[in-house]
C-alpha cells in the first residue's frame, strides 16, 4: 500500500502530510514532483496544502495545468482515492474534479484556528466508519476557503450525499458563528459523485497526534487504510 | 550614458561624512566612480557597518559551550545535542514598515528567513515584536492591519509557522513603529554553511529572482531620521515574493545536501554589494564579477543600480570549480534564475565589470578594516531625574478596583492577541506543541524528544525610565518566560531599537541598555549569538522609547515536560514563587500609564542571583512534574497575572480564590497592580504541594500558598472579585475594540 504526496512549486503542507502518513499511520508514502505524468504503483493520492504558484492567480489555477494532474484525473476515474487538502481542494476545484469555486474569506483575513466539523457521509474512503453526525476537531489555515457554488449545485451536492463536512460548533450545531470563512451552507468538504475524490479546507494531517491538540485527523487516514485493505485487488 | 561625476557634495548626499569620504580617497588613491561611491556608502552606512554601536556590542557575552556561531555571520548557531543545532536571528524592518506596512513587514520576514536558511537550516518557527503608536492614533489601525497581514502573507505562504510575539502600543511610536522579526531553524552540525568566498578560481553564482530597481538605498534609508517627506521614500521599500522565496528555500536546501558549494549568503540590505564584499572579506579573497551576467528584470540598469538594488529573494553562491552544472540543474528544477557571474580571485580586490569596462575596483580588506568606528559621546538626558520622580501616595485611588482590573486585562496592552495570531499560520509543520498565547511557545524537534521554547520581550517603559535596569529586565523576563515553560534558556538574539545615535542622550540610553543586558546575560549565563541594531528611529526629531528587544531560545530535553501559563484543573493549589520579590513598585507600571496617564518613576529592582535560582527552580519543578502551570508576574502586576492564568487557556475560563499576598496595610490598588521582577504564579495538584515546597527551599525560593483554582469568580480576598467569564470576555474582545477593528 503506497500513498503519493504531490509536490507542486509552493506546496508547503507536503512534509506534514508525509509525516502523518509515514510516521503517524505507518503507511508507505512518497513525494511525487508535479512534472511527473504517471501515478502507477500508488494506491492513494494526497494533494497537500500550500500556496502553489503563490496563489498569485486564483488558488490552484496554475497547478491544475501541471502534468501530474492528468495522472490524477485518470487515477480518480479509475476509482482511486484522492484527497485534496486546503490548496489541494482548491486545485481539485480548478481542475474540475469537484464542483464549485473558492472565494476569499468573508473576514478578508487569513484564518488559522481549530474548528469543529460535522461529518455528513461515510461513503468516501476517508470517512468510512465515521458516522454521519460525528464531530471532529480539525484546524483550518487559509485565506480563500469561502466555498461557493450556485444554488442548484449546492442542492444537488446535498441530495447526492456529496457534502462530507460542515463547520459546526463543539456540540455539532451548524451555525453561522461556527463558520470561519463564510462558506456556502457551512461547507468544509465535498466529494465527487463517485465518492472517491474528497476536497476539504481543514487539515487532517495537522491533527493526527494528541500532542498537537487533536488526533481526529488521523481517523481520515485510518479510514483510507482500512478502505484500501478491503478493496478487491 | 554619461555618469554623474563624483564630488564631495555627492558623497555627502550619499551619507558619507567629509572625513569618511577622505578615507575613501585614501583607500583608492583616486576619486571613486559613482558605483564605487555607492558601494562605500552602503557598506559604511550605520545599517551595514554598525559604526556607532560596534564598540558597545563587544560587551555582550557571545561564547559558551553550546555556541557554534556567534555574531558576525548571517545568524547565530547554538548546539542542542544529538548532532543538531538551532540557527536564529532577529532583525528590524521599522522604516520600511512605517512607509509601506504590508510590504515592509513582509520583506522583513523574507529577509530573516533567508538569513537562517542560508546557513543550511530549515526554518521551523518565526516570532515578531511589534510596537505601534497610541491605539487611537489615526494611523495605528492602518499600520497594525498592514503589518500583521504582511507578516501573515509572507510567513504563511512560505510555510513557516509564526508561533509567538508581542504587540505593544505607546505614543512614542506614533511616528516610528517597530517591526522586529525573528526566525529559528534547525540544522545538523555537518550541514552548516557559512558566507565565505574561498578557493581562487571558484565560480560566483547568482541564484533567485531577477534584479530590478526596487529598494535601492534601503540600507541608507534605515540609517537616517524620518521627516515629513518620508512618504516620498516609498520607492525605496522592496516588494516581497514569498512564492519565489519558497522555491529558493527548497532549492538551497537541496543544493546544500550536496558538497558542490563553498559558501553562500543572501542578498539582503545592500544586495549584491554586501553579499559579495562580505563573503570575500571572510574568505580573505577577492572577486571579479561581470554585471552583464546578472539576471535583470528591467532594461538599462546601470552598474550603480545593479550593485545597490535590494530586490528580494536572491542569493550569492561560491561553488566548487567544475560543479556549476549541479547547481544549475537544481535551480532550474525549481524554475529559478541561475547565472555564473564571476569568480573568486586571490589578490584581495573586489572588481566589478560592466559592458567590458571595470566600474569598481576596491581593496576589500581596506573597505572592511578602515570602515568608520565611532565612540560617540553619551550623556544622561537632563530630564531623566524629573522622569524618575514619582510620588505614588499622591495618586488618586480608583473607586472600583474590579472595574479597573477588567479594564487593564481587556486593555490594549494585555488583551488577547488572537486577532493577530489567528492570521498567522502557527501550526504548519506540525511541531507547535504550545500555540501562541502562553509565556513561551514550544515546538518539538521531530525525531527526538527535544523541544524548543521561544519568547520575545521588552518593556520599553522601563527602558525609558532607566535603560540599564530596563535592559536587564528585557533579558530576565524573556529568560523567565522560557523557564516558565520548563525550558533552559540557551541563547538569545536581540534587536536594539533606538533613536539618533548622534545625540548624546540617545547614545547614553543605548550604552546603558547594553550594559544592563550584558550584566544580566553574564549573571544567567546566556550568550548573545546574533542581533541587529536599528538607530534613527526618530520622526521630526522625536525619538522612540529605547527598545532593546530580546528573543530568547530555550531547550527542553524532554518536550513532554513543557508547561503552559494557564490553570487547567479545579482544585489545583495556587502558589506564588519568589514572594519576597513583591514590593510596591509603581514606577513604569502599566497601571500608572493606563489609569493615571503617566510614564514615570523607576522600574522594579532586579536581583540577578535570585533570578538565576528561580529559573533553575522552575525547570526542576516542571521536569519533576510538580507544577501544572507557571506564569510570571509582569505588566499589570499580581492581579493581572492571576487573571491571565485563569482566562488565557483554550478551555473555558477558570475561577480562583486567593489570598492577598501583600501586607494588609498596602494600598489595595498598589497590591493588585504594582510590578516586580522575579515572582511567578504556579498551580499544582494538592499531592505535589509538599515536594514542591521542598524543592523551593532547596533553591532558596520563598513560596506562599495563596489559594485554589475553581469557582465562577476570580477572587482576591479583601481586594476584588470579578466573574471569570466577565474577565474573559473583556480580554478576548479588548484588542479589536481598542483599535476599532472588526473582531
Amino acid at each position: 500500500m503506497k500513498t503519493a504526496v504531490l509536490v507542486f512549486p509552493g506546496s508547503n503542507c507536503d512534509h506534514d502530510a508525509y509525516h502523518a502518513l509515514k510516521h503517524g499511520i505507518g503507511v508507505d508514502a512518497d513525494f511525487v514532483w508535479h512534472r511527473r505524468s504517471s501515478l502507477d504503483g500508488f494506491d492513494a493520492v494526497v494533494i497537500p496544502g500550500g500556496f502553489t504558484y503563490g496563489d498569485y492567480l486564483r488558488s490552484g489555477a496554475m497547478a491544475k495545468l501541471s502534468p501530474v494532474m492528468g495522472a490524477v484525473r485518470r487515477f480518480a476515474e479509475g476509482g482511486g482515492p484522492v484527497i485534496g487538502i486546503c490548496n489541494g481542494f482548491q486545485i481539485l476545484l480548478e481542475a474540475g474534479l469537484l464542483p464549485g469555486a473558492m472565494l476569499v474569506n468573508d473576514s478578508l483575513r487569513f484564518v488559522c484556528d481549530f474548528v469543529h466539523l460535522r461529518a455528513g457521509t461515510d461513503r468516501t474512503p476517508f470517512t468510512r466508519g465515521i458516522q454521519e453526525g460525528t464531530i471532529l476537531k480539525i484546524p483550518v489555515a487559509h485565506y480563500q476557503g469561502n466555498y461557493y457554488a450556485d444554488e442548484r449545485t449546492l442542492s444537488s451536492l446535498e441530495e447526492r450525499g456529496q457534502v462530507v463536512f460542515r463547520y459546526c460548533d463543539p456540540e455539532g450545531n451548524v451555525t453561522r458563528e461556527s463558520n470561519p470563512n463564510g462558506s456556502a451552507r457551512n461547507i468544509a468538504g465535498i466529494c465527487n459523485e463517485g465518492g472517491n475524490v474528497l476536497g476539504m479546507m481543514p487539515h487532517p494531517e495537522r491533527c493526527s497526534e494528541e500532542v498537537l491538540g487533536s488526533a481526529d485527523g488521523r481517523r481520515l487516514f485510518d479510514a483510507m487504510v482500512a478502505w484500501l485493505g478491503e478493496r478487491p485487488a | 550614458m554619461k555618469e554623474k561625476p563624483v564630488t564631495p557634495e555627492l558623497a555627502r548626499e550619499h551619507g558619507l561624512s567629509p572625513a569618511e569620504y577622505g578615507t575613501v580617497l585614501g583607500i583608492l588613491g583616486r576619486t571613486p566612480s559613482l558605483t564605487e561611491l555607492g558601494i562605500f556608502s552602503v557598506m559604511w552606512s550605520e545599517h551595514c557597518s554598525y559604526k556607532s554601536s560596534r564598540i558597545h556590542l563587544k560587551k555582550f557575552p557571545t561564547k559558551g559551550p553550546r555556541v557554534l556561531q556567534g555574531p558576525g555571520e548571517n545568524a547565530g548557531i547554538v548546539d542542542i545535542g544529538g548532532g543538531l543545532a538551532v540557527v536564529f536571528k532577529m532583525e528590524s524592518h521599522n522604516h520600511p514598515s512605517f512607509i509601506e506596512p504590508y510590504q515592509g513587514a513582509a520583506t522583513g520576514v523574507g529577509g530573516i528567513l533567508r538569513d537562517v536558511f542560508t546557513m543550511g537550516a530549515r526554518p521551523i518557527a518565526s516570532l515578531n515584536s511589534l510596537r505601534f503608536g497610541r491605539p487611537d492614533h489615526p494611523r495605528t489601525r492602518y499600520l497594525v492591519s498592514g503589518v500583521v497581514s504582511g507578516i501573515a502573507g509572507y510567513g504563511n505562504c512560505i510555510g513557516v509557522p509564526t508561533v509567538g510575539g508581542e504587540v505593544s502600543f505607546d505614543e512614542s511610536y506614533d511616528g516610528n513603529i517597530l517591526v522586529n522579526v525573528f526566525t529559528l531553524g534547525v540544522v545538523r552540525h555537518e550541514r552548516i554553511w557559512r558566507g565565505t568566498a574561498a578557493g581562487v578560481g571558484n565560480p560566483v553564482i547568482y541564484v533567485g529572482s531577477k534584479t530590478g530597481r526596487d529598494g535601492i538605498h534601503g540600507a541608507t534609508m534605515a540609517s537616517g531620521e524620518f521627516d515629513e517627506k518620508s512618504e516620498e521614500k516609498r520607492p525605496t521599500v522592496q516588494v516581497g515574493d514569498p512564492f519565489t522565496e519558497k522555491l529558493l528555500l527548497e532549492a538551497c536546501l537541496e543544493l546544500m545536501r550536496t558538497d558542490a558549494i563553498v559558501g553562500i549568503q543572501d542578498m539582503g540590505a545592500a544586495g549584491l554589494t554586501s553579499s559579495s564584499f562580505e563573503m570575500a572579506s571572510r574568505g580573505g579573497t577577492g572577486f571579479l564579477m561581470d554585471l552583464d551576467r546578472v539576471p535583470q528584470r528591467e532594461e538599462g540598469m546601470t552598474p550603480y543600480e545593479l550593485m545597490l538594488s535590494e530586490s528580494q529573494e536572491r542569493m550569492l553562491i561560491v561553488a566548487k570549480k567544475g560543479r556549476e552544472g549541479e547547481v544549475r540543474e537544481i535551480f532550474e528544477k525549481w524554475d529559478l534564475d541561475v547565472s555564473v557571474i564571476g569568480e573568486v580571485t586571490g589578490d584581495g580586490i573586489g572588481r566589478v565589470r560592466w559592458r567590458g569596462k571595470m566600474v569598481a575596483e576596491i581593496p576589500i580588506a581596506a573597505l572592511t578594516d578602515q570602515a568608520p568606528v565611532y565612540d560617540r559621546p553619551a550623556e544622561r538626558p537632563g530630564g531623566q531625574d524629573a522622569l524618575q520622580r514619582l510620588d505614588p501616595a499622591g495618586l488618586p485611588a480608583p473607586s472600583d478596583l474590579g472595574e479597573t482590573w477588567v479594564r487593564l486585562v481587556g486593555g490594549p496592552e494585555l488583551s488577547d492577541r488572537k486577532w493577530v495570531y489567528r492570521q498567522y499560520d502557527h501550526m504548519i509543520r506540525t511541531n507547535t506543541l504550545i500555540l501562541p498565547g502562553s509565556d513561551a511557545a514550544v515546538l518539538r524537534i521531530k525525531g527526538t524528544r527535544k523541544g524548543i521554547a521561544l519568547s520575545v520581550d521588552c518593556n520599553s517603559r522601563y527602558c525609558c525610565l532607566d535603560p540599564f535596569v530596563g535592559g536587564m529586565i528585557a533579558v530576565c523576563e524573556a529568560a523567565r518566560n522560557v523557564a516558565c515553560s520548563g525550558a533552559e534558556p540557551i541563547g538569545l538574539s536581540d534587536c536594539l531599537n533606538f533613536g539618533n545615535p548622534e545625540k548624546p542622550e540617545v547614545m547614553w540610553q543605548f550604552r546603558s541598555a547594553i550594559d544592563g543586558m550584558a550584566k544580566a546575560c553574564d549573571a544567567i549565563g546566556l550568550p548573545v549569538v546574533s542581533g541587529n541594531v536599528s538607530f534613527y528611529n526618530e520622526t521630526m526629531g522625536k525619538g522612540i522609547h529605547p527598545t532593546p528587544v530580546v528573543a530568547m531560545v530555550g531547550l527542553l530535553e524532554d518536550a513532554s515536560k513543557r508547561r503552559v501559563q494557564w490553570f487547567s484543573t479545579d482544585g489545583d493549589l495556587i502558589l506564588l514563587a519568589g514572594e519576597d520579590r513583591l514590593g510596591v513598585n509603581m514606577g513604569g507600571s502599566l497601571y500608572l500609564k493606563e489609569v493615571h496617564g503617566r510614564v514615570a518613576g523607576i522600574p522594579p529592582p532586579v536581583d540577578l542571583a535570585h533570578e538565576k535560582r528561580l529559573q533553575e527552580f522552575l525547570r526542576e519543578a516542571a521536569s519533576a512534574d510538580l507544577v501544572s502551570s507557571a506564569h510570571d508576574l509582569a505588566e499589570g502586576g499580581f492581579a493581572c497575572a492571576l487573571a491571565e492564568a485563569c482566562i488565557s487557556g483554550p478551555g473555558s475560563a477558570m475561577g480562583a480564590r486567593v489570598l492577598n499576598p501583600f501586607p494588609e496595610a498596602t494600598r489595595p490598588d498598589f497590591a493588585m497592580f504594582s510590578e516586580c521582577q522575579g515572582a511567578v504564579l504556579l498551580s499544582c495538584a494538592p499531592a505535589n504541594r509538599d515536594p514542591l515546597l521542598d524543592l523551593a527551599r532547596r533553591f532558596r525560593i520563598t513560596m506562599k500558598e495563596l489559594g485554589v483554582v475553581g469557582g465562577e469568580h476570580v477572587d482576591i480576598e479583601g481586594l476584588a472579585r470579578v466573574g471569570a467569564a466577565e474577565l474573559r470576555t473583556a480580554w478576548s474582545e479588548g484588542f479589536a475594540a481598542a483599535l476599532g477593528l472588526e473582531g
